[in-house]
Formats: C-alpha cells, structure tokens, sequence
C-alpha cells in the first residue's frame, strides 16, 4: 500500500477527533532542531466545512479490536484499513512541518492487540520524534486508556497535550454503544495523566529546569446525539472532568449518521446548533463565572436550540436586570446578554476616565438588540420596559436560519 | 503648514515627531513626507539586528527627552507597518494628544482617533498572523543543499515583524519568504532581504504537495460542510499561494445538496470540472470514479439530446442494453418510452433524456445481468452530474420518470401512483413532474394494469409538453 493511500484512509478515520488546539506550551527552537511551540494555536488552513488545520490529524492505525457502534472504525466496520509505520509517521510530520503546513502531530490510533502494544507504537513515533530529531512543534497524543502507567509517564514527557476521550456522556451510554469501554478506566487514564501533571508541577516548585508533563495539560472530547442523555447530563459530566481532572477543554462532537448504520443509532443527526450550544454553555462556565447547572431547568433539562444559554438564563432571571453599565462590577457585566468576556475588558478600562453610553457600545460592535433592555446606559431608557414583555424572546432572537451559519463562527471566538 | 521627512520607520518617524514635540507644533501644522517616496514604505529594511534592537533599546534611547507613553511604545513598532501612509500624521495627533492634555487617552477606545489606531493595529496583528499560517516553503536544491522557498503576499508591508518567528522555527533549514515588497533570505546565521518578488518569480512545485493534498481532502468532513466559515477564516485572496486551495471549489461542489442530508462521508466522490458544458461533463463523467457502479459497469451512460431542450426527462438508471450502447433508453424500455412520445406527439430529439444514476447496477444470475435498484447511496454519488446537466440544459420542465429520479430530485417519500401528474418545485428545478418509468409498465401483471399504465404516461407526457 502506498503512503499517499496509507495517509487518505488514516487521515480520513482520524478526523473525528475534533481538537485542533495547538497553543497552550511554550518550546524554545533549537539552533539543531526543528520547530517551536509559540504557545499560540496558529491554523495554517480551513476546510469546507470551516474547521481549522493545525495539526497533521492521523490515526497510527484504524485496525481496532473493539467495537464502539458509534465509531467508524470499529472492528465490525467493512472500511479499508491502513497502519503507518512509527519511522512513516515521524518523516510525515517533519515533511510537512518544514514546509510550514502544520504546528504539529496530533497522534491517535484503533487498538490493536492490547492497550499497551498500541500505546508501545505511539511513544515510539513522539519519542523518535523528539528525542532524534529534536522537534520541537507541537503534539497532541491520544493516551490509550487501560495503558500501563510506565507508558503513560513515557508520553507525557514527551507530548504537549495528553488525553483521552470519555466518548459518550454517561456508563449507560457505553454500556450500550461502547461495551468494550468503561468510564472507570477512560477515567483511569485521565487521572494518571493529571497526577503525571501534578507531579512535573511540584518539582517545578524546587528544581527549575525540571522536565515537563504534558504542558499544554488535557483535554477530553464526547459524542453527543447518539444517545438519548440530556444537555443536563453532558454538562454535569463536563463539569466533573473540569474539576476532577483539571481538564483544559471538553470538546463535543455531534454524532453524524451513516448509511447502513447499526439500528441502536439514531437515524437523525442532532442539529449542529446543539452542539453550539453545548459550546456556548462550557464557555459560560469557563470564563464568565456560570455554573453548569445555572444554564438548565430542572423542568427542561436540555439547552434550548433558539436562545443562546447565557440570553435563557438573563430571561428566567429578569429580576436581576437592568445593571448600571458604569457602575455594575466585571461579574454583573459578564452575565449580560450579548457582552463578551473582551468587551466587558474594554468598558471596564474606558469607564474609568469616560462615561459609557449607548453609542459607545455600538462603536464596540456590541449586539444593542440583545444588550439594550438588559442594561442602563446615560440618557436611554425607552428600552427598560420590554423586560417584563411575555414576547422578550421573540423580540431578541434572529430568524434561526442565520443563526445556524453563524454557529461556527462565534464558537471559534467564544465571544457570548 | 510644514512638510517634515523622516526616514519610515519606527525609529525614524519618533525621532522627527520628538522634534516636533519639543517644539510643540501642534498636529494640523505637519506634513508627513517619507524620505523614500519612490520606493514602498519598507521600514526594517536594513540589517535584521537593528530592526531588532529598535523594537525595544532604540526607542529608549531616542526618547530620553520627552517620555514616551509605554502603550503608545508598543503601538509604534506595529502601526509603523500598516499600509495607510496617513498612519504618520494619525499617530503623531495620538502622540500630542496624549503627552499634551489626555495622559489617558488610549485607554478610551471609542474614541474615534483611537478607534481608528487600534483597527490598523488589529489589521497588522492579523496581517502577521497570516504570514506565520499561511507562508508556504517549497524545498528546492541549489548546488546540492535543500533551500527552503515561500512566496505570499501579505495585505501590509509586515515581512520584518514575522521574521523572528521564522528564525526560531526553522533555525537549521535555509529558507526564504519572498514578497511582493520586500524578500528575506536565512543562511542558517543571519537574515538578509532583498527586493520584491514576483509570484511568477517564484518556485512553482514541491512533489509534497500531493501528499498535502491527500491530507486535506482526507481530514475535511464532508457532512459538516460549510464554506461561509471557511471563507470568513480563509479569505480568497490567500488562495494563490496554497497548494490545497485548488481543491476547495470540487470538495464543495461534490457535496453541495440540500441542508440535513445525510452523506456518507466515507464515500469517494464524483469530480467535476469547473466549467460545464455537455460535452465536457459526459467527457469528465466518462471517468467518474465516485461510487463503486463503475466498476462492474461497462461504461458511464450521460444523458443525450440538445442543450437548448425545453423539456428533460429523468429516468432511474441504465439497463443491460444501455450499458453496453453507451446510451439512455435504448433497450425495451426505450422502446416503450418511444411508442409513448409518438402518441404524445413529441419529438425525442428535441427532449434531453438522461438518468438519476448514471451506471448499471445488476447481479449476476448464471450469464445474465439481472437489474439491481440504486441504493440511497448510489442515487446521493451521482446526484452532481444530474444537477450539472440541470444547468448546462436550464429545461422549463422536468419529467421523472419514476420513483428513483424523484427521490433524487424532489425527496422525501413518494409514491408514484398518488402524486403522478402534479408539478413539484424543489431547489433543482421550480417545475418538476412525477410519472412512470417505463420498465414498470413492462414489469405489470397483466395486460390490462399495462394499457392503463402506459395511458397515464402518455397523458403526464402531454401534460408536461404542453406546460413549456
């Protein structure tokens, strides 16, 4: 089999991991090496369906002993298989690295014999990779869970992130779609990678040029829509991953049907503005001080598909607005409707010596339609009383058509 | 008014603006000439260690007199680089403002001059940005050593502020990026620049490209399509120097259909060239490689009749005997679909006849190729030709003869026997009409059911000539 066929099959079974991250470490060049880390993601190209080429994104190998029913390369798939070499993966990357195609390497792979011989080949590319030839891009490796802790160690000396993916959201969802996969080991794994973290970090505290872990930390990603769990479900389980294991980002991929697909899936592909959601709600509580179960009901335990989560929850809670634009502390701001975590930055610096009004806020391209009834701007204040309008909703929400091709665009930024 | 020249650059500029300062002209008083007026504003175009020491030690040193506001320092080095060469006379109003009345001025970014100031450092920011993603090398051999190329073309003149990413990067290749302004060429110690380059100037090829190729249309995800947000994030005019971009227009047309569908993503897809005329699609179909039909098929069977006609008609696919004549409804079915034009008094060569799926699909029983309906999956593979023939034709009605086309073109779930007769519209055409297909009236139970049958096809066929 040829390389060029051997990259198609795995490249294209690896695009499923949706992770394209590449910032989060820094790795000085080297004068005899190649390649650094900036600690900035930079994506060298997009595809059509608008998602960021960063890393040469390929499996080891897409032979695999299980058989995840979600997954396109499960055993019981009748796909082509294909499985580099370590040595083919290793010149891959520094071919396409020289040329300024990539960042980097994001390594996964199926299972073949057991956890560990997988997990043996992946550390053998990383290690020949920056042990050899002194690379010093970026690497994303899929930590195989079940792998002994020898092995785990190894990687994490070697890559600048470290994960491994829970899959579905809760045991019952793998009990069902994923029998061969139980939380419990993909947790596992999870935490011998954050203890490797703790670890490097605590002997950072006295020895300085103690070697790092992982430095770009660990992410996860799940599938969603293939299994009836609630929004309410992922995000609880999402929350337990931020806290249990530090975890960098939780990434959520919706499940797409496939012809000729196991009946346990669902036929429907779950609307991508799910997804969206998901994402909007992870920020919120990464970066504006929400908790996970603020943004669902008890009543209605899924993100509604309408509304962004951050506009749901301002409307459940109208009691609390309007807020004082010039007087309202950063976390009072943060909740408000259509302003991002950068411009509540920006009117913080800019009330300290200017009032801000209303036009102030056009100026900072701020959402007025969204923001308007939710705050108290100098001289406006025709707007205050739609906060008590039953038809609030409607009054702020685009057509839903617009709505789903700006999806990917502001999920890029995190701006709510 | 005074005309001041100052050499473009950073440093050049803050020491005749410090001069200017002291003798507190005020900002409308100044005219900004660049010193090199007939070349490009190319600051930095001198040896890589002064650009880089006057980021930080030259500014400091040249400033002593007047302080220098720390956040205008580092807006200096970016907005220097933009292509506005009203930038000069903007920073220096910035610059008296804020060592004059307003101490806090650039905290306040609605201010229009500020706002303003900010956007061209964004512009910059984004331009270098841009530089460090999309700088693609060529590796080329001069005198038996690997030489690393780049041509790109940056919207502002920013190739020195992206320089030290390079050299860091790629300390122990040699490499060069060239521009349209200016090149900069590293021997594996110092950075050296050079002229302008033209992309005709530059190296064409790198037999790695392909593989790059590969990667990119292996690693896009077919189902999630969505070429707005690619657009957004990859403007066309960066296109010309990135070898995978050629790939985008036929990556987007294989899948384009409607929004929902569900496609296989797996599958390999049909290629079609740019530009459509019949002859060039039925050449291009002729090796369409896009679903497995062509492999046990004889041959790819396009549509046939003129490109002017008023009326096509959209059968399910072809049988044993089209397959091996190469052409649309020639076998029993034909023959059926000819008895029934007559009696409709149309005329078959002024209609475009063609198929949903363009290839046989059959199982073997002993010597005999006995027919097999499409699959979803054949019907979704082919559907880029059926629609490419829709608009090299423009036909004012569409006439599908049978479920198959219909599930191609209209969706959803239809039964012929109840919706036949009656025009649909849907985003192929806004005048399509459902009847039977020939080879369903062949396969009737008895003689009856058939004459009742072929009656009703003959009256949709009126019924749809009449409508033009």
């Amino acid at each position: 089999m040829s390389l060029t066929t051997k990259l198609k099959i795995l490249a294209d079974a690896a695009k499923y991991d949706v992770s394209c991250a590449s910032g989060g470490s820094r790795r000085a060049g080297s004068k005899d090496g190649l390649g650094n880390s900036t600690g900035h993601s930079i994506c060298h190209s997009f595809t059509p369906d608008g998602r960021c080429v960063s890393l040469l994104k390929i499996l080891l190998t897409n032979y695999c002993v299980y058989d995840c029913v979600f997954c396109v390369n499960r055993v019981s798939s009748d796909i082509p298989r294909a499985a580099f070499t370590p040595q083919e993966v290793v010149e891959l990357t520094l071919d396409f690295y020289r040329r300024n195609y990539i960042e980097g390497l994001f390594l996964s792979s199926g299972i073949f014999r057991s956890p560990d011989d997988t997990m043996e080949q992946l550390v053998a590319v990383v290690r020949t990779l920056r042990h050899t030839h002194r690379f010093g891009g970026y690497i994303h490796l899929k930590a195989i869970p079940g792998a002994s802790q020898r092995l785990i160690e190894e990687a994490g000396r070697w890559v600048d992130r470290l994960s491994a993916n829970i899959e579905l959201p809760t045991q019952a969802d793998l009990v069902q779609l994923a029998p061969d996969k139980q939380i419990t080991v993909i947790e596992g794994t999870m935490s011998q990678i954050q203890d490797g973290v703790q670890a490097a970090r605590a002997e950072k505290s006295y020895r300085r040029p103690a070697p790092a872990f992982a430095p770009a930390g660990q992410s996860t990603q799940m599938v969603i829509g293939a299994t009836p769990s609630t929004d309410a479900a992922i995000l609880a389980t999402a929350a337990h991953l931020y806290q249990q294991y530090s975890l960098k980002r939780v990434y959520y991929s919706a499940f797409s049907p496939y012809p000729h697909a196991d009946p346990r899936l669902p036929l429907q592909a779950p609307p991508l503005a799910r997804e969206h959601r998901l994402y909007q709600a992870d920020w919120l509580t990464r970066f504006y001080g929400f908790s996970m179960d603020e943004l669902t009901t008890a009543d209605d335990p899924n993100l509604s598909l309408d509304l962004d989560p951050k506009l749901a929850w301002a409307l459940r809670h109208r009691e609390r607005f309007p807020v004082d634009v010039n007087r309202a502390p950063r976390e009072v701001l943060l909740r408000v409707p259509g302003l991002g975590y950068k411009n509540v930055a920006r009117i913080l610096s800019i009330r300290r010596y200017h009032r801000v009004t209303l036009d102030d806020l056009r100026k900072l391209h701020v959402p007025l339609r969204r923001v308007r009834p939710f705050v108290i701007t100098p001289a406006h204040s025709e707007h205050l009383l739609r906060l008590d309008r039953e038809d609030l909703p409607a009054l702020l929400t685009k057509p839903a058509q617009l709505e789903l091709f700006s999806a990917s665009l502001d999920s890029l930024s995190g701006q709510l | 008014m005074r005309e001041i020249r100052f050499i473009p650059t950073p440093d050049g500029w803050l020491a005749a603006a410090l001069e200017q300062l002291t003798d507190r002209r005020r900002p409308s008083e100044i005219l900004w000439t660049e010193t090199t007026a007939e070349q490009p504003a190319l600051p930095g175009l001198f040896s890589d260690e002064e650009h880089e020491a006057g980021r930080g030690r030259e500014l400091s040193r040249s400033s002593r007199a007047v302080s220098v506001p720390e956040n205008f320092r580092r807006l200096l080095p970016v907005v220097a680089y933009h292509r506005d060469r009203s930038k000069w006379a903007l920073l220096y109003s910035i610059f008296w403002r804020l060592t004059t009345t307003e101490p806090r001025l650039l905290a306040i970014e609605v201010d229009r001059e500020v706002a303003r100031l900010l956007t061209m450092q964004r512009q910059v920011e984004r331009d270098v940005y841009h530089m460090k993603a999309y700088v693609r090398f060529k590796k080329i051999t001069v005198e038996s050593e690997e030489h690393y190329v780049a041509w790109h073309q940056p919207d502002h003149p920013v190739l020195p502020l992206a320089i030290s990413f390079f050299k860091e990067r790629f300390a122990a290749l040699r490499w060069s990026i060239l521009t349209p302004d200016a090149s900069a060429h590293w021997d594996g110690k110092t950075v050296s620049f050079g002229p302008g380059v033209s992309q005709r100037e530059a190296p064409s090829d790198d037999a790695l490209e392909t593989a790059w190729r590969t990667y990119y249309a292996a690693t896009f995800n077919p189902a999630r399509i969505n070429p707005t947000a690619m657009r957004a994030q990859l403007p066309g005019r960066f296109w010309k120097s990135l070898p995978e971009s050629r790939l985008i227009t036929p990556l987007t047309q294989a899948v384009r259909g409607r929004v929902g569908e569900v496609i296989d993503s797996r599958r390999p897809m049909a290629v079609l060239p740019m530009t459509g005329s019949l002859s060039e699609l039925a050449q291009a179909a002729a090796s369409c490689t896009g679903c497995e039909l062509h492999l046990a098929a004889t041959q790819t069977v396009f549509g046939r009749g003129p490109s002017d006609a008023r009326v096509m008609l959209v059968g399910e696919q072809p049988g044993d005997q089209e397959d091996l004549a190469g052409e649309p409804f020639v076998g029993p079915a034909g023959e059926v679909l000819n008895r029934a034009l007559a009696l409709a008094a149309i005329d078959r060569s002024q209609l475009y006849v063609t198929n949903a799926v363009k290839h046989f699909r059959f199982v073997l029983e002993g010597r005999r190729r006995r027919h097999q309906a499409p699959r979803p999956s054949d019907i979704v593979s082919c559907r880029p030709w059926l629609e490419a023939e829709l608009k090299a034709v423009r036909p004012e009605v569409v006439v599908c003869l049978g479920r198959t086309a219909a599930q191609s073109l209209i969706g959803g779930q239809l039964s012929v026997e109840q919706q036949r007769g009656r025009f649909f519209s849907s985003p192929f055409s806004s005048r399509i009409m459902l009847t039977y297909h020939p080879s369903s009236i062949l396969r009737a139970r008895d003689r009856v059911i058939q004459d009742r049958l072929f009656d009703l096809l003959v009256q949709d066929l009126k019924a749809a000539q009449s409508a033009i």
